[in-house]
């Protein structure tokens, strides 16, 4: 099976500060790094944990693909995309994006560009579990136009 | 025999998530599927549900070689 070495989905907690750290290391040409971290929302008591599914081998590879299409289309010298899967409590990071380019724009709408994917369109199935029971949750309407202002 | 993965609610819905299925195409798996459990069938055809075969997309009708894996794909929620 094919590794994506920039992209990591993790049943487990990750740091997201060693994270940065470790994606700024040794870079004397890079000039601008941006990062992006999504935390889990209690949505005010509403979910008690997150619940997110991934098929391995299947969700990095599209990640993958899109990820390579942003390192082109912006120029980026390099990304890092780390994503929780399964029960995520409230408050825990879920998602990380790094973006390394010569210079800040294209860092920065990167990461705002990857972001947009992987919250509309990267094959995720994700469950709210509260105290009024279990849902599954789909894109809003506002995941899908942040998505398309990049159409 | 296909290895069969359900996802999100499709899961929920069949009570199982991992099963091996004795068939040689989409259709017939479909058929199969259908026998044990017309509910889940009628879902598996939903709209918005896609199928992946050995972890690619695929629309319509497939051969399903013996080990074959064949996932069922509901709308994706992203990240």
């Amino acid at each position: 099976m094919t590794t994506f070495p920039s992209i990591s989905l993790t049943a487990h907690a990750f740091e997201p500060g060693t994270l940065l750290t470790t994606f700024c290391a040794g870079r004397d040409e890079t000039g601008a790094v941006a990062s992006f971290v999504g935390l889990a929302r209690a949505e005010r008591g509403r979910a008690t944990t997150l619940e997110l599914e991934a098929y391995p081998g299947f969700t990095d590879a599209a990640i993958a693909e899109f990820a390579e299409e942003a390192k082109a289309r912006f120029a980026l010298q390099d990304y890092r995309i780390v994503h929780r899967v399964g029960r995520v409590a409230p408050g825990e990071a879920i998602v990380f994006v790094a973006t390394a380019a010569a210079h800040r724009r294209a860092a920065f709408e990167a990461c705002d560009f990857l972001m947009d994917y992987l919250k509309s369109r990267a094959p995720f199935w994700k469950k709210e579990h509260g105290p009024d029971g279990d849902r599954w949750i789909e894109p809003t309407a506002r995941d899908r136009t942040d998505a398309e202002r990049w159409d | 025999m296909a290895r069969v993965l359900l996802f999100g609610r499709l899961a929920d819905q069949a009570g199982w998530r991992d099963r091996t299925v004795e068939a040689a195409s989409l259709a017939a798996l479909r058929d199969a599927l259908a026998a044990a459990d017309p509910d889940l069938a009628e879902a598996l055809s939903g709209p918005g549900v896609q199928v992946a075969v050995d972890k690619a997309l695929v629309r319509g009708e497939a051969p399903l070689a013996a080990g074959t894996e064949v996932a069922f794909l509901p709308p994706m929620s992203g990240g």
